[in-house]
């Protein structure tokens, strides 16, 4: 499929399309300036809000350790698998190295890869969380992202047998070809285990959750959730509209619509994703 | 290529040296290609033949399901529609008789005249195909059935009513459901194997693909638009991402290569359809024996290891 974002990944594009005059993911305009309403914030006030507009409920995107600190209990974090890294099978090149580009985003993100995985508790129920960051190449899923999901299955299982994963990705990495595809079943398989062994995956759907990572683990939650506003679809817009020369809906892929067609069981907003997740651990048995 | 990869083609043919000659002129026809292949494969594939290999998986002329469907099944019946809502042209399911025994046939199916491809929309499926071969997939296992997958698309359809119809999730559950099968499975990648779209019929016990054929994460355009911001470098974005079979049996994503006529399937169907045939039955007596749990396991084992990774 003919893809066209920049920002490394297969299928999608990263863009909305509401007119969008200050530019949402901060492709235009100030990342701290609401593309709602055009309230503009510091940093500090952002983070106090959960990076959500007071003025307007706008989602702004959330990295993956803020992510967690806004999910999990004070000081109840504990990173697992931080050390692996990419490698490059391919040794792969198209106007940089592959290498160098992990490089910059680590550099960059202070992450090893798109994803942080760890032990954690939500108001006091002991589970995993699995969070991507868009920041690193997109979010997007190689050989890494799929063993830190996969270990991270494995590791609910064994403990206490709940995930929370919050996705924020383009898709597969292409920079590992078809290896990152692979990523897809890898990650299939391990919730596969999960869930026959008795555990509950709760998928957190963030903006923007395409191409594989929709394809795989993130749409096989027990409960699939997902943010006010967030794109979560299998191709992009642009792809879309490109391929079928068709008006798309306004609201085209966003979690609404997708709750419409029956894709998400809830749209949650990011105040109340906390105590719905602990609700959600409670009714799933996991332990305190 | 890499010495795995050899040492892969040289276990089938010490094992195919072995084998009585049974089926007579065919297996040894198969012997003295695989020797060739051997041959073909010890020399690295240069940048030139990984892109004749895109050309040759995209040539109309190649032969698509339907047509292996007629040339190695007997009393082929087909399966028509997901049960929900409609029937997908772009994937065909179906039973029928192979070598004796009955099994179930999932694959892409493209057209080659304006009309045909209209009605198979190129071989891109909606979640509807994939819930047609999830449907064919449950039956199969009922019954006791090997599943066979022939996997021939571009990719999984992007469009507006896909989305809707729950595309990405559609892709998710049939790789769930292939992983939960108790019954064999082998997919054979028999031209394009395009990122989701192929995956989704892919998650098989053994995973072969024709010598011609290729399997990629995205398209060379997609992924030349996007790294090259040229979709017309796709010649480079294929020599980077090496979708061709001879790599993907070294990455260890495929479990072997299936021979095809000199020159490529397009140019003798039924040649290519004998080739195929012995494949896939030599690798579903291999399996038919095997216990469900035993194949379960194994299968999720295989895709759980996919992947190449660093430590620090």
């Amino acid at each position: 499929m003919p893809g066209v974002s920049t920002t490394g990944n297969i299928d999608v594009s990263i863009e909305h399309k509401k007119s969008d005059p200050s530019g949402r993911d901060g492709s235009g305009g100030h990342p701290n300036t609401c593309p709602g309403c055009g309230s503009h914030y510091r940093d500090d006030e952002l983070v106090e809000q959960l990076r959500v507009c007071p003025q307007c409920g706008h989602h702004f995107p959330v990295r993956a350790r803020e992510r967690i600190e806004q999910l999990a209990d004070p000081d109840t974090f504990d990173e697992e698998d931080g050390d692996l890294r990419s490698a490059d099978p391919l040794e792969f090149f198209d106007l940089r190295p592959y290498v160098e580009r992990l490089a910059e985003a680590e550099l960059g993100t202070g992450l090893g890869d798109a994803i942080l995985t760890g032990r954690a508790a939500v108001e006091g129920h002991s589970c995993r969380i699995a969070a991507m960051d868009f920041a690193f190449m997109g979010g997007s899923m190689g050989s890494v992202v799929g063993e830190r999901f996969a270990r991270a299955c494995e590791r609910a299982a064994e403990d206490g047998g709940a995930l929370i994963s919050v996705s924020a990705s383009g898709g597969a990495r292409m920079q590992e070809g078809i290896l990152a595809l692979m990523q897809l079943p890898k990650t299939v398989a391990a919730v596969g285990d999960l869930q026959d062994g008795g555990g509950v995956l709760i998928s957190v759907l963030a903006h923007p959750t395409t191409g594989g990572v929709t394809a795989s683990f993130a749409s096989l939650g027990d409960v699939i959730l997902a943010e006010p506003g967030a794109l979560t679809s299998f191709a992009g817009p642009r792809v879309v509209a490109q391929t079928t020369r068709e008006k798309l809906p306004d609201d085209f892929g966003l979690a609404e619509s997708n709750f419409r067609f029956g894709h998400v069981d809830a749209v949650v907003q990011r105040n109340d994703l906390r105590t719905t997740l602990a609700r959600l651990l409670r009714l799933f048995g996991a332990e305190r | 290529m890499s010495q795995e990869a050899e040492l892969g083609l040289r276990d089938r043919l010490a094992q195919l040296s072995g084998v009585k000659l049974l089926r007579g002129t065919k297996l040894s026809a198969e012997l003295e290609r695989l020797q060739r292949q051997l041959e073909r494969l010890r020399e690295d594939t240069t940048d030139e033949e990984i892109w004749g290999r895109v050309l040759l998986a995209r040539d109309e002329k190649r032969p698509y399901t339907l047509d292996y469907v007629e040339r190695i099944l007997e009393d082929w019946f087909e399966l028509h529609g997901d049960r929900g809502r409609m029937d997908d042209h772009a994937i065909v399911a179906g039973i029928g008789s192979l070598d004796g025994r009955t099994v179930a046939l999932v694959g892409h199916q493209k057209g080659r005249d304006l009309k045909e491809r209209a009605v198979r929309n190129f071989g891109m499926a909606y979640p509807e195909g994939y819930r047609k071969a999830m449907r064919t997939m449950e039956l199969a296992e009922r019954h006791g059935f090997p599943v066979v997958t022939l996997v021939d698309t571009p990719g999984a359809y992007p469009g507006i009513a896909a989305e809707q119809h729950g595309q990405g999730g559609a892709i998710a559950r049939s790789q769930a459901a292939m992983l939960r099968l108790g019954v064999p499975t082998v997919s054979i990648v028999i031209g394009e194997g395009g990122s989701g779209g192929a995956i989704a019929i892919a998650v098989a016990d053994r995973v072969l693909m024709q010598e011609n054929a290729i399997y990629s994460v995205i398209s060379p355009e997609g992924c030349a638009s996007i790294l090259w911001r040229d979709a017309s470098q796709a010649n480079k974005a294929a020599a980077a991402f090496k979708p061709d079979a001879a790599h993907c049996l070294e990455l260890r994503v495929i479990d072997g290569i299936v021979p095809e006529p000199e020159g490529g399937a397009q140019v003798d169907h039924d040649a290519a359809a004998v080739l195929l045939r012995e494949s896939l039955v030599a690798h579903l007596d291999e399996l038919a024996d095997v216990p469900a749990d035993e194949l379960r396991r194994a299968r999720r084992a295989k895709f759980r290891s996919m992947g190449v990774l660093a430590s620090v």
